[in-house]
């Protein structure tokens, strides 16, 4: 057993956790906020993007006693009031369907759009699908989640 | 702006989903939780000689290891096929036992023979793998082929030769005579590839046994927890369905694959009474390929027959179609009923055959995905044309066009009767949309940037809106497919709408709330949609087949249309007026003319106060309502894409995808566009990334993401997405039904237009780049 | 997974120690690779040791031609680095191209190389830039550093520390990516330095990442695509699998060549 402090969302957590725990079954099973999701086995589909110290990361693929002293921000804690603008611009182009991509998709985009703004960068269409490598959805054939992060990258 | 039917209403549950407050099954967790892990066979085929438990049993956490000896021991019974088709010599189906833990064989790899359920997730998978299975490795038929050779092994008693059934449609003789008669005969070989379906959630399961209540509530992924329970309860034998609740909360994507029950569901209830504990199953991605139901699997050979006009004579299809190991709860009618019928596609065809070979193969079991039976009669259609125009020199669409069906209703002489549609006014929507006229200057272009330009077309039709319960029941069906719905109307004038449909990420909470809102004229968040409850709902058949549209919103209409009669005579008698005369909208019931008027919610509190109603009318504003369709509903539309094959590389880019769907009525734009969209991703998988590949041995290759090509969005373009729509005839809103068109269509455009860049008709889906590559090296070679 | 002792290094010489100390020790950088390994109980290390919080073992030094990249320099950091990109744009686009952000965010150069997936993308770089491997024991050239799929000459408990190499006048990277999992089908890096022309291809043979020899004379007579026409890589030497069988890979050496060579002839 190890024990873990890490910042999520904001708030201190400190628990004592067996050492091979990923980060993402420490925060749906330890902290209980189940918005970040599992989707695959082989770290593809990006159900599971959180942000630790600021980058998007696979918590499927990531200890979460490698996340010890960071700051984590997960799907619950991106807002800061009603909804982020990513997420508002997700319902505006009807961005997601059944929604279990959803979070990791909000959260990839929200990285993206700010890796591009800190260099200066323009996010056109063909990099929003480049980024989007690693998050696999099944829904939208990624059209209206393209929209979306189009149309949040003019408002962040 | 509006917010009725047609307008482009942004959703109502967006927002749970998009700030993590989503509550899918794996999000749930109930007091004194144990965990399931399955024992799953490695082999293909085996008989199964002996399981050693014992180790397992004493390992830390482990509460219990159970066998398929227990599980019938208590009465649990075999997993069923719910259509029964009859061959063509008369004979019923070969239907082999399916339990859902195995006792003497294995039939494929991933079968389940034995659960663990233990304190955590990981003291039972690592339970489970301490179960020792003796096993006896038996020979193994893991493609059609080798199912239907003569040393084949028998899979099923019962399934002589591995066949499940022989069956036919249509009239062979005539169809025979016609490609006699013919001026021309396009023969092709055509495979439809096997595929997973990968809703991104995987499956899972949590149940509860409440030995006080005797009741059992089982939460788990599924489009149609209604269906869920009654067959666990009448087939399996589980719980009685009073004592058993079904509940598909939030549901990560379905495509088909959480139709059924499988094995997993029925033995965490089961496990549940034998530990007295809440059982939960959360199955990873590997388990999801290795037991989803696959979809697709046809072989076909096909042949068309034109006269010297390039009119279709007649038009045979011999298919042999893979079920996998086990018949699931619709497999049998896929390749059938759903895929048959469709085969005269939108053309005018005088004469078609079609003889279906059932298969059964050491593999997943086979069963409904996006379309099913609809996307390989397209492909097969769709294709023939396209190399009949090609082979004798006329333009594809105009040989479509001459064709096409133009009058309705229309007989075809597989079953469907087409009732409405304009299929030259789609093609010429989509054929604009692409600047069909502009390619040859496109491909011009691409040749001098060394690339292959090609372009394809496909004009599907599609039969959803499932399904007439008196027709499907002649032909076999052991369901009724109608619809429930009920709309009760609170005291304040609230509406809660209760539906027995399920969404798994088409919008219903919005879609369905719309159409109310428009009867009633009353805001849409005055209206909840309640559904994937059996204690809530009283019953319903659940969303697949495109039908919650047709059929789930009809019922809701019927509903309604009653609340609205109960509305009116409330209204009339305290406004001292006739009922037809009143007027609703904007919140009220009113006499136009007069300044006679009451809320909306006044009629909704003088109901249930009941002080002054009208003489033996019941108090209360609630009624339910079940629709029985009259027909299928007919989506049809023209698909276009346009491609860049690298001949270096034999990489294939889509460069534009036009889509024009006739859908007949459209509640809301945003998400029927949306459907198109994901559709035509599924599509393009199809084509060209997605494959499941089994070795001979019968060892799922592809069972990873690593092998298993999703779409991802580097892989596709944006859409072009317009309609031209004609109303549907047999269902009071005029609906067709959007869910599987793309998934339908999309294929054979795609690989119409790779061909055709290529110049190479013999290309099989998934066109990968290695194989488009190979193609061009053989015909090189072939050339030279 | 099965359950394992974390620890956490404070310096190399902390992980070897610690490593010395264990069972069955594993070093555990980025986790890219290794964490999906173990879930899939393919590796079930005693322990692991994390040196990806080593900072001594992080960042890239560029000092006119000589490189040098810190072994817990994450993919990210080395697509991002202006100094490096300034020197070798090549091994900048390369490490932009492994995996997707996430795993660019924790990925590291020095967890690659001593990986040695023989479809990942690194290890192409390396052998193509002649780069040395320095770990806490020694220096090891790449030429001598890969031997065989998953393979190295990294001894038992052996650190990677930094890697380094002078950078060429003129390098490419083209990479063919898997169409499911966006591995390496085939990459190739071609670096054209004062050593003269070195050709290296991953994600295609079947013994891991290799030297294409015949292309390296070829380009070194004359720097063009048109020069690799005369050459070829066998098709028996190459993977063969559901995405490709020997010829589809050997063709694709190839035109990836090429395609390396045209981007900077």
């Amino acid at each position: 057993m190890t024990t873990v402090s890490m910042t999520v969302n904001g708030k201190a957590v400190t628990a004592e956790v067996e050492d091979r725990t990923l980060l993402v079954d420490f925060i749906r099973e330890h902290l209980r906020l189940t918005g970040t999701h599992v989707g695959c086995d082989t770290s593809q589909c990006g159900a599971c993007v959180v942000h630790v110290d600021g980058k998007a990361m696979k918590s499927c693929t990531m200890l979460a006693a490698q996340a010890d002293g960071a700051a984590v921000t997960t799907i619950e804690g991106v807002a800061n009031g009603d909804l982020h603008p990513m997420q508002k611009a997700f319902n505006d182009n009807h961005g997601l369907q059944c929604g279990f991509c959803t979070p990791g998709m909000v959260m990839s985009g929200i990285d993206m759009v700010n890796r591009y703004k800190a260099e200066g960068k323009t996010l056109d269409e063909a990099a929003i699908r480049h980024e989007l490598e690693g998050n696999i959805c099944r829904c939208t054939g990624y059209h209206n989640i393209v929209k979306s992060i189009s149309q949040a990258a003019g408002e962040m | 702006m509006s917010e009725g039917i047609g307008a482009p209403v942004k959703r109502k549950e967006d927002k749970r989903f998009l700030t993590g407050k989503g509550k899918y099954t794996d999000d749930i967790r109930m007091e004194n939780q144990a965990y399931a892990a399955f024992v799953r066979s490695p082999h293909a085929h085996a008989r199964v000689k002996a399981i050693h438990k014992a180790t397992a049993e004493g390992m830390p956490g482990v509460e219990a290891v159970l066998d398929g000896h227990q599980l019938t021991g208590d009465g649990i019974g075999n997993i069923i096929c719910g259509w029964a088709i009859t061959s063509k010599d008369g004979s019923p189906m070969n239907m082999g036992a399916w339990s859902a833990l195995a006792t003497e064989y294995v039939r494929y790899v991933g079968d389940a023979v034995a659960v663990v359920i233990a304190d955590s997730k990981e003291e039972a998978q690592e339970a489970a793998l301490a179960v020792e299975v003796d096993y006896e490795e038996l020979p193994v038929a893991a493609h059609i082929d080798a199912a239907l050779a003569g040393d084949a092994p028998q899979i099923h008693e019962n399934a002589p030769g591995n066949v499940v059934y022989d069956w036919e449609i249509g009239e062979r003789d005539a169809t025979e005579a016609a490609l006699a008669s013919a001026a021309h005969v396009t023969e092709m070989d055509i495979t439809n590839n096997r595929l997973s379906p990968n809703p991104m959630e995987t499956r899972a399961a949590i149940a509860t046994f409440d030995e006080a209540e005797d009741h059992y509530t089982l939460y788990t992924t599924s489009q149609n927890p209604h269906v869920a329970r009654l067959v666990l309860s009448a087939f399996y034998a589980v719980a009685p369905e009073h004592k058993l609740r079904v509940i598909a909360p939030d549901v990560g994507g379905g495509f088909g694959s959480k139709i059924y029950i499988y094995p997993e569901e029925i033995a965490c209830l089961w496990a549940s009474m034998k530990t007295k504990r809440s059982v939960k199953w959360t199955g990873d991605r590997t388990e999801a390929f290795l037991t989803d139901a696959h979809g697709r699997d046809h072989v076909t050979r096909a042949r068309m027959g034109f006269d010297g006009d390039g009119k279709i004579v007649g038009f045979q299809i011999s298919t042999k179609a893979n079920f996998g190991a086990y018949m699931s709860l619709f497999s049998s009618a896929v390749p059938t009923y759903l895929y048959a019928t469709l085969l005269s596609g939108t053309y005018n065809i005088p004469n078609i055959y079609c003889e279906v070979l059932g298969v059964y193969t050491n593999t997943v079991p086979v069963d409904a995905y996006r379309g099913a039976g609809r996307p390989e009669a397209s492909y097969v259609v769709e294709r023939m044309v396209e190399t009949a125009a090609r082979e004798m020199g006329r333009d594809p669409a105009d040989l479509r066009n001459i064709n096409f069906v133009r009058e309705f209703p229309h007989q075809t002489p597989v079953i469907m009767n087409y009732d409405s549609g304009d299929f030259e006014g789609n093609m010429r929507q989509a054929m604009e949309a692409a600047d069909w006229a502009g390619f040859a200057a496109r491909k011009a272009e691409a040749a001098g940037r060394g690339k292959l330009r090609g372009i394809g077309m496909s004009c599907y039709i599609e039969a959803c809106g499932i399904a007439p319960s008196q027709a499907v029941g002649s032909l076999g069906a052991g369901v009724g497919l109608w619809e429930s719905a009920e709309v009760r109307v609170n005291p304040v004038g609230t509406i809660e709408v209760l539906t027995g449909s399920h969404s798994h990420g088409q919008g219903h909470e919005t879609t369905f709330a719309q159409v109310v809102a428009e009867r009633f004229g009353v805001p849409l968040d005055s209206i909840q949609i309640v559904h994937g409850d059996t204690d809530k709902v009283q019953f319903g058949m659940g969303t697949y087949g495109s039908r919650s549209g047709p059929v789930g919103l009809s019922a809701i209409v019927k509903a309604c249309d009653k609340v609205e009669v109960k509305v009116r005579q409330i209204a009339a008698h305290l406004l001292e007026c006739e009922a037809d005369d009143l007027v609703i909208e904007d919140s009220q019931v009113k006499l136009p003319g007069t300044n006679k008027a009451l809320g909306w919610h006044e009629v909704g509190l003088a109901a249930y106060t009941a002080h002054n109603l009208p003489a033996d009318m019941e108090p209360g504003l609630k009624e339910g309502a079940f629709y029985d369709p009259e027909n299928f509903t007919f989506p049809m539309g023209c698909f276009i894409a346009e491609v860049e094959v690298d001949p270096d590389t034999g990489k294939t880019e889509i460069v534009k995808f036009v889509a024009s769907d006739d859908f007949g009525v459209i509640i809301n734009p945003l998400i029927v566009e949306g459907q198109v969209h994901g559709g035509i991703a599924q599509g393009v998988g199809q084509a060209m990334l997605e494959e499941v590949v089994y070795d001979a041995t019968g060892q799922q290759l592809s069972a990873s993401y690593m092998d298993y090509a999703m779409p991802r969005a580097d892989d596709l373009p944006s859409f072009v997405v317009a309609h031209h729509n004609t109303r549907c005839t047999t269902n009071p809103l005029g609906i067709k039904g959007c869910g599987e068109a793309g998934a339908i269509g999309s294929p054979p455009a795609i690989i119409n237009a790779i061909t055709d860049a290529i110049g190479n008709n013999d290309l099989s889906m998934p066109a990968t780049p290695s194989k488009v590559w190979g193609l061009m090296q053989s015909a090189k070679i072939a050339a030279e | 997974m099965e359950n394992t002792n974390y620890h956490k290094a404070a310096s190399a010489a902390d992980a070897a120690s610690l490593l010395s100390g264990a069972e069955d020790g594993q070093l555990i950088a980025g986790g890219q690779t290794l964490l999906p390994t173990m879930k899939a109980r393919l590796a079930a290390p005693s322990d692991l040791v994390d040196i990806s919080g080593v900072a001594d073992m992080r960042g890239v030094t560029v000092s006119g031609s000589s490189v040098t990249i810190g072994a817990m320099t994450t993919h990210a950091e080395v697509a991002g680095d202006a100094s490096l990109r300034a020197a070798c744009p090549a091994i900048c686009d390369l490490a932009g191209k492994i995996g997707d952000p996430a795993v660019r965010h924790r990925g590291t150069i020095g967890g690659s190389v001593a990986n040695n997936d023989p479809a990942a993308d690194y290890p192409a770089a390396m052998l193509a830039l002649g780069a040395t491997i320095k770990t806490n024991a020694r220096e090891i050239a790449a030429d001598d550093f890969f031997t065989g799929m998953f393979d190295t000459a990294l001894d038992e408990g052996e650190i990677i520390l930094s890697v380094s190499f002078e950078a060429p006048a003129k390098g490419a990277y083209a990479k063919f990516p898997n169409p499911a999992s966006r591995y390496a089908m085939c990459g190739v890096f071609v670096a054209q330095g004062a050593g003269g022309v070195r050709v290296a291809v991953t994600g295609a043979g079947n013994d891991g990442v290799f030297r294409a020899s015949d292309m390296e004379a070829a380009l070194g007579s004359n720097f063009a695509p048109d020069a690799l026409d005369g050459t070829s890589v066998s098709a028996d030497d190459m993977l063969s699998d559901l995405h490709g069988d020997g010829a589809y890979r050997a063709n694709l050496v190839k035109v990836m060549a090429k395609r390396a060579v045209a981007a900077i002839a």
